[in-house]
């Protein structure tokens, strides 16, 4: 039956997504909820929780409050904590009970504003999607509300260009030759990147490249950082939680997104260099069109699934048989998927537990919330990637490959979260 | 690695962290209730924790995503997830109504695909369920005729529930034993109820059942689920923790038996009275004035020592070492020992005598909230931390907010009772004094006592 686990975990969900995202840029963060999400997320979610003072907390909302409709109580105590707290921003992310009362966000959190002086948001999550989707609906309401139009300033936007002191420190950092293309990296938070380095590793890719990283979404970076990011030329989105942020920068700045996690030998390259190829092809296009084109239409992406025309890989395997499986987030998933067909020669395929963008998977991929739409889609593997908590349905024909992830195992192996853009290979050679 | 963006900002001054002195405060809501921060010093148990004290049984349960996450991984952390499983309600089972459908089918398919059938199943349901008004007798009516060789037991996950009438905590140490079968009684036995640590075998409580040959029945020592059925045959069920007591009376009304509900004390008279009350219900003699006085004289004895010791040493108490903090800082206090705060958010009923003799004697001891928002600052504006003077801190929210490694690691009173717990928690405080422990990395550990992978 769908919507039962017998054994698996579960991912963890968008109000904790929410939490996650915001959480080193000052503001505070309010899950809307009776008890046990703060605990949850602070446990298992957050590996920040102990080091950072960031203000996540929970509204703790009672029996008659939720009866009564009294949102007078949670207002009350929000606008008092800011006042003594004085964030940046106050957000407010939502969870079954006030998903039932018909607890409308953006009113109250209007009134928290109007009270308080303080940008404030209301997230309607629901705890029951997945932590994609409230990081999505978090960063995509950071780039509404916080990043500076850099046309209400004197500002040279239109040519790609770098700051001189920018230029010499990538040179001399890495000697690489700068491309002129800056870039925001979007989706960043440790429920796919943990807090193994992962995060820094792929702005040191982007520079050794020659790209000028403007901000990354949000993780090592403040709320200031993240203001200048419509002065970037293209958004990397590395996980589906950037999607929202995307969308947002390219409705206001017209910026274009590439896709992808840059994990492997050969496919950060080939990422690279079709960044480079589109950025500049989009924005001439886009100079000389009447209409905006539609968000989709200004994607970058490797194209990958290179067995899907139907030749077999190494050892005659298929799509159906000798495959490699990979279950998780959707971007990194398909990168690793794209990097192994590349790398091994193996047909890799994707099983998507979490929301994805729509349009990226490929034929052979699969949307599989569930623990029985991804058990018959196991069958005829070779091998799986996956978190350790999916081993127990991992069938024995197939070898097992751990690759953990705080969204869905916590922080039980997060000493094990491999940095894979700094090292494939301790992986790849699994199957290689 | 973690770059610090806003490291130690110092939102709030040691002066803004709220606190109270003792004489100021009231009684049982010292602070405001407002919006929660939670401590990072998990080892208090949860319902995860507890329900798999019943040996085989498997735990079912049925939330939205968000609430599964945290039982999930505490069962996994656990290295029990063999013996959990989940059922996820999404937004279309609100909408259509079909949340009755949702549990049975949901239960129905996970028992049929275990691999071995579980002698008894607990079923979780959530604040969903409470609020949308689901049938639950008809739910488990219809899982007992699908699965007659299976016992269910009807457990919750509602903190919405937590201001109003039994908590969870309460709801849940009284579910443990409804899946007792009645059985013939034996006048020699007696359960010690609701606790989810082992009664020391030195406590008090259980050199009084030894002593008088009784033989002990406890959830925490029961390997099978029919060696827990034995549980049934006693006719004296005691309980210490006081959320066990609502638990206790209903398993005595439901198979009979007595339940004695024996109070947690550090307080010489309160504990005399309370082990005579057990002395009559168990029809034997109560402890004679000599032996009496020899346990006092050993508590004051350890807690001399104690204060030798550690001198003025400054300590700090907090709710998860035991049910009656304030008894505690009122004991220490009255030996010289130099308490300066007590974290709790409440002040329990029990402690209410506690309280207004401090209120009295030592008006200048500070009160401090766990839960209140300004706590996420408590210890970066910690001046003792910061100065490098080491607290001593009993109970391990108490350590995380003073930062201190000298402090004693035990949650929910470890399973003590009586003057032992007098004794032990001396013994305790000295052996925290000498030795400093990897405070961050103990306190993080869920469910303290507890079989866990994790670290």
């Amino acid at each position: 039956m769908k919507q039962t686990a017998r054994i698996i975990s579960t991912y963890s969900a968008d109000v904790m997504g929410v939490c996650s995202a915001l959480f080193e840029l000052g503001g505070m963060t309010v899950m809307h909820d009776a008890s046990g999400c703060n605990s949850t997320y602070t446990t298992h979610d957050e590996p920040r929780w102990y080091d950072m003072d960031s203000m996540v907390y929970i509204s703790g909302i009672s029996e008659i409050e939720a009866i009564m409709g009294d949102d007078e109580k949670l207002i009350s105590d929000i606008v008092d904590a800011a006042a003594k707290l004085k964030p940046a921003f106050i957000a407010i992310a939502g969870t079954p009970i006030p998903t039932m009362t018909g607890f409308d966000f953006e009113a109250v959190a209007s009134v928290i504003e109007h009270q308080t002086g303080i940008p404030s948001f209301g997230f309607p999550t629901t705890g029951m999607n997945t932590y994609i989707h409230g990081a999505s609906m978090a960063f995509a309401g950071i780039a509404e509300r916080f990043v500076d139009d850099p046309s209400e300033k004197s500002s040279d936007r239109g040519t790609l260009q770098m700051s001189a002191r920018k230029i010499m420190s990538m040179v001399d950092s890495c000697c690489a030759r700068p491309n002129g293309i800056r870039v925001n990296v979007l989706g960043l938070t440790p429920l796919d990147f943990s807090i193994n380095g992962q995060d820094e590793s792929i702005v040191q890719w982007l520079e050794r490249e020659g790209f000028e990283v403007v901000s990354k979404w949000a993780m090592g970076n403040s709320l200031d950082e993240i203001r200048h990011s419509a002065e970037a030329d293209v958004n990397l989105v590395v996980s589906a939680a950037g999607c929202g942020a995307a969308k947002v920068l390219y409705e206001r700045f017209g910026t274009p997104y590439a896709i992808g996690v840059p994990v492997g030998n050969e496919l950060p390259g080939l990422l690279a260099d079709q960044i480079i190829l589109n950025v500049k092809k989009f924005r001439e296009m886009d100079e000389s069109a009447s209409e905006k084109a539609p968000f989709e239409s200004r994607a970058i992406s490797v194209d990958s699934g290179v067995f899907l025309d139907g030749s077999a890989g190494e050892g005659g395997s298929t799509y159906e048989e000798g495959f490699v499986a990979v279950i998780g987030e959707g971007i990194t998933s398909l990168s690793l998927a794209s990097s192994i067909e590349l790398e091994c020669g193996i047909p890799a395929k994707v099983l998507c537990a979490t929301e994805c963008l729509d349009g990226i998977l490929r034929e052979c991929d699969r949307m599989t919330p569930d623990e029985d739409d991804i058990i018959p889609e196991l069958e005829g593997a070779a091998y799986v990637i996956a978190d350790p908590l999916y081993k127990p349905i991992v069938p024995e024909s197939a070898k097992f490959i751990s690759l953990p992830s705080e969204a869905f195992s916590g922080r039980i192996y997060r000493d094990e979260i491999p940095d894979l853009t700094a090292d494939i290979d301790q992986l790849l050679i699994n199957i290689k | 690695m973690l770059k610090k963006v806003n490291e130690k900002q110092k939102r709030l001054s040691a002066d803004e962290i709220p606190h109270v002195r003792i004489a100021d405060a009231k009684f049982p809501a010292p602070f405001r209730s407002g919006l929660e921060y939670s401590s990072p010093a998990r080892g208090t148990w949860n319902i995860v924790h507890t329900g798999m004290l019943i040996p085989e049984a498997h735990e079912i349960f049925v939330c939205a995503a968000g609430c599964l996450r945290g039982v999930v991984l505490t069962a996994a952390e656990m290295g029990t997830t063999d013996r959990f499983s989940t059922v996820a309600v999404r937004e279309n089972n609100l909408l259509d109504g079909d949340m009755e459908d949702l549990v049975i089918e949901g239960v129905t398919d996970i028992i049929n695909k275990l691999p071995k059938r579980p002698p008894a199943v607990l079923v979780y349901t959530s604040c969903v369920h409470h609020f949308t008004g689901v049938d639950l007798d008809m739910i488990y009516a219809t899982l007992r005729s699908r699965f007659p060789d299976i016992d269910f037991t009807d457990c919750y996950m509602n903190p919405i529930m937590r201001k109003s009438g039994l908590t969870p905590d309460q709801l849940m140490r009284s579910r443990l034993y409804m899946l007792l079968h009645e059985r013939g009684k034996n006048p020699d036995a007696v359960a010690i109820i609701g606790n989810d640590l082992p009664t020391d075998e030195d406590s008090d409580l259980m050199q009084v059942l030894k002593g008088a040959g009784r033989k002990v029945h406890e959830i925490t020592s029961c390997k099978t689920y029919a060696e827990y059925q034995e549980m049934a045959e006693s006719s004296v069920y005691v309980s210490y923790n006081p959320d066990a007591a609502p638990g206790g009376d209903m398993l005595a009304e439901r198979l009979g038996g007595t339940h004695y509900a024996l109070k947690f004390s550090f307080d010489y008279d309160e504990i005399d009275a309370t082990f005579a009350g057990l002395a009559e219900v168990l029809g034997i003699e109560p402890r004679s004035n000599d032996e009496i006085a020899a346990l006092r004289a050993e508590c004051e004895k350890e807690l001399k020592e104690t204060k030798e010791l550690i001198g003025d040493t400054p300590v700090s108490i907090d709710y998860t070492y035991c049910p009656r903090p304030l008894g505690l800082a009122k004991l220490l206090l009255e030996h010289g020992i130099n308490v300066t705060r007590v974290y709790v958010d409440g002040i329990p009923g029990g402690d209410r005598a506690a309280f207004d003799s401090l209120q009295k004697d030592h008006p200048d001891l500070m009160i401090y909230p766990t839960v209140h928002p300004g706590m996420r600052f408590a210890r970066t504006a910690n001046v003792e931390a910061e100065s490098g003077v080491k607290v001593l801190a009993v109970g391990q929210k108490a350590a995380a907010f003073e930062e201190t490694g000298r402090f004693v690691n035990v949650v929910e009173g470890g399973g003590m009772t009586g003057y032992e717990a007098i004794s032990r928690t001396c013994r305790l405080m000295r052996e925290a004094y000498c030795e400093e422990k990897p405070m961050r990395d103990l306190v993080q550990v869920k469910g303290l006592g507890c079989e866990v992978c994790i670290r």
